[in-house]
């Protein structure tokens, strides 16, 4: 937060429409009825995709926070605090789909800065946490995605785009522009983690284990 | 190197089929009743007996943790948290058991509830795996309608539920005192210990936290035989790891290997060489961000296991390497890592809070050579006054990578500064222009 920091505009109200109720019951199923408290992460996300599907921007609004603090039947003040010490939970709206770039040095070694570079140039966002002119995209430095054997990632909403370099950043920010959302995965000759060119091991036939 | 046949993961790529029939084939489910029919004192014997060290980085033994849990109920639940909250940067390898053979792991868990005495096992998987989790929820249901999961699971007798509560970006949950508490619906900021886990864990109740590699092989220990397992690697390096190898090699890629191989015959089999050949390569950080770099004279003949690594005064971690060639910043690349432990501490311990900040910051000026080289043992004692001054290891973490760098590369380091002084003019603070 700097000085720059404003608030969001929160709306007045929110409800749970019933995809979300649907979801939120096989949740609560989860956990000891005495303590619930431990499904306010997963209710968070409920709340932010419901406000991808209804608004277009993923995002948990302050009343969606009370909403569920009312449910688990705890103070506002732990919904907020878990809200705000997770990062994958964004509490202002975001553009339509939220590019998030890993810059941890696994990915910094195979060329993050090109990624970084080429989605500020294709969006014409300047900083990282903006969101384009045109509403679509927000662009996020993240930390390790966990995906490091793939490098560089992009990660656009809940999808990894692997072995990315700035031409294939150009290809999908044109696609997603387009209303098309490519299938994830390397972008290069490989199969998954598999080593480019093919795998160098699991060649034989698996078979099930014999010996007991 | 290690034989296909003596291979766990045999769908690693997902070459195959990940769901219950492709699992099915590959021996997973196959008679788990009499797995657990052996007893709960045995399965724990076998275990312990196989040699098996925690995959997820500290390295302590699996069975070993198992039998500290309660052997009677004292009116608590017992729980199995799996910690899926893989973010150690240069860590991919869960990632792939819970895509790709998320059977092995549903069915490895049920055989470890069992043997803690655990009915409901959560796992913890980290909020960005999204397609990840949803392989592995697929799988759940499937289990579930096939009488594998539920009352009686699997024919075993024994009543199991298995569940996925997901992460939400937060590195620090990876603790495991972190996890529960974020499992419990709170920050991730871990606990102090004592109490640990098998005594007080998840919601009070006795709880074991395991890695999901750590789970995930148990299966097939118990059908292989701990003797199997024992006799691959070397002695108390015992069995296969999943490894992966990231950076500047020809070909990065996620692979099963054996513990005790040499680091070079991995980067030239598995990698497919260092970029720009073996001459070219500069250092390697064997096992995740928090182990300290090795240079090239130590990665010629280090051996990939815990104890070889930890003679070295690396650690083998998480098993997943980063390589680096000649042509990297190596100052730059830790200064990297210091940003993200400034970026993840939770902010509980003052020496973690304002230490990771006090480093990033330091370490970015000396990137540019912005500095004194006084300050690098300033900075050497700042990382000894964060280690083992804080609740969890996050600190420790966080001073690992920068006491390599200074052991390794403190030349580097000098040269930097003294270019940099040399491209400045002298300025005397009392020159008035006249």
């Amino acid at each position: 937060m700097n000085s720059a920091w404003v608030p969001p505009s929160q709306p007045d109200d929110f409800v749970f429409d019933a995809e979300s109720e649907t979801a939120i019951t096989i949740v609560l199923k989860k956990y000891p009825v005495e303590r619930k408290a431990s499904a306010v992460m997963p209710l968070l996300y409920i709340a932010q995709k419901q406000m991808s599907r209804c608004t277009g921007s993923a995002w948990v609004p302050l009343q969606a926070m009370n909403e569920i603090a009312k449910r688990l039947e705890i103070a506002p003040i732990r919904v907020y605090e878990v809200a705000s010490f997770y990062t994958m939970f964004n509490k202002r709206p975001i553009g339509r789909y939220h590019l998030q770039v890993c810059t941890t040095t696994p990915c910094w070694l195979r060329g993050s800065d090109e990624i970084v570079s080429a989605c500020r140039r294709e969006t014409g966002i300047n900083h990282f946490g903006e969101t384009s002119a045109d509403g679509l995209f927000t662009l996020t430095e993240v930390e390790c995605l966990g995906a490091c054997a793939n490098a560089p990632i992009l990660q656009v909403d809940d999808d990894f785009y692997e072995d990315m370099d700035s031409e294939s950043v150009q290809k999908l920010i044109a696609e997603l522009r387009d209303g098309r959302r490519p299938a994830p995965g390397p972008r290069v000759d490989r199969l998954n983690s598999a080593p480019e060119g093919g795998r160098k091991t699991l060649l034989t036939v698996s078979t099930p284990v014999d010996e007991q | 190197m290690l034989q296909d046949k003596d291979r766990i993961f045999t769908n690693l790529y997902g070459q195959d089929d990940w769901r219950l029939a492709g699992a099915r084939k590959r021996g997973d489910w196959d008679n788990t009743a009499a797995i657990l029919a052996k007893g709960r004192e045995t399965i724990i014997a076998e275990m312990k007996a196989s040699g098996l060290r925690g995959r997820g980085g500290a390295g302590f033994s699996t069975g070993m943790k198992w039998s500290f849990m309660p052997k009677s109920f004292d009116g608590r639940p017992h729980y199995l948290v799996i910690n899926g909250d893989e973010s150690e940067p240069g860590t991919c390898k869960d990632r792939e058991i819970l895509r790709h053979d998320p059977h092995k792991l549903i069915e490895s868990a049920l055989i470890a509830s069992f043997a803690i005495g655990a009915h409901t096992s959560y796992i913890y998987i980290r909020g960005e795996f999204y397609r990840e989790a949803e392989h592995l929820q697929i799988a759940i249901d499937e289990a579930y309608e096939a009488g594998l999961l539920g009352q009686n699971a699997a024919g075993t007798g024994w009543d199991f539920d298995f569940f996925i509560h997901r992460g939400a970006g937060a590195y620090i949950c990876g603790e495991e005192t972190a996890l529960l508490e974020s499992l419990e619906g709170k920050k991730g900021q871990p606990r102090m210990k004592p109490p640990f886990p098998a005594g007080m864990g998840l919601y009070g109740c006795p709880t074991t936290v395991n890695n999901v590699e750590s789970i995930a092989v148990t299966s097939t220990i118990l059908r292989r035989g701990a003797s199997w397992f024992a006799g691959l690697g070397r002695p108390n390096n015992a069995g296969t790891k999943l490894m992966a190898i990231s950076g500047h090699v020809n070909t990065p890629c996620v692979f099963e290997e054996e513990l005790g191989v040499p680091l070079k015959d991995i980067i030239e089999k598995h990698g497919g060489g260092v970029r720009g050949g073996w001459d070219n390569l500069l250092a390697v950080i064997p096992g995740g961000c928090s182990v300290p770099l090795l240079p090239k004279s130590i990665c010629e003949t280090v051996l990939m296991d815990y104890d070889s690594l930890r003679a070295e005064r690396s650690a083998l971690g998480t098993a997943c390497m980063i390589v680096m060639d000649k042509s990297t910043d190596i100052i730059k690349a830790i200064a990297r890592f210091s940003k993200f432990f400034k970026h993840e501490s939770c902010g509980q311990c003052t020496p973690c809070r304002e230490g990771t900040g006090w480093m990033m910051r330091i370490m970015d000026r000396i990137v540019e050579g912005r500095a004194e080289i006084e300050e690098i043992d300033m900075l050497e004692q700042i990382t000894r006054q964060i280690e083992g001054h804080t609740i969890c290891a996050l600190g420790d973490a966080a001073a690992w990578p920068i006491q390599g760098l200074i052991r390794h590369f403190r030349p580097e380091m000098e040269a930097r500064i003294r270019q940099y002084k040399a491209g400045q003019k002298e300025i005397s603070p009392t020159h008035v222009s006249v």
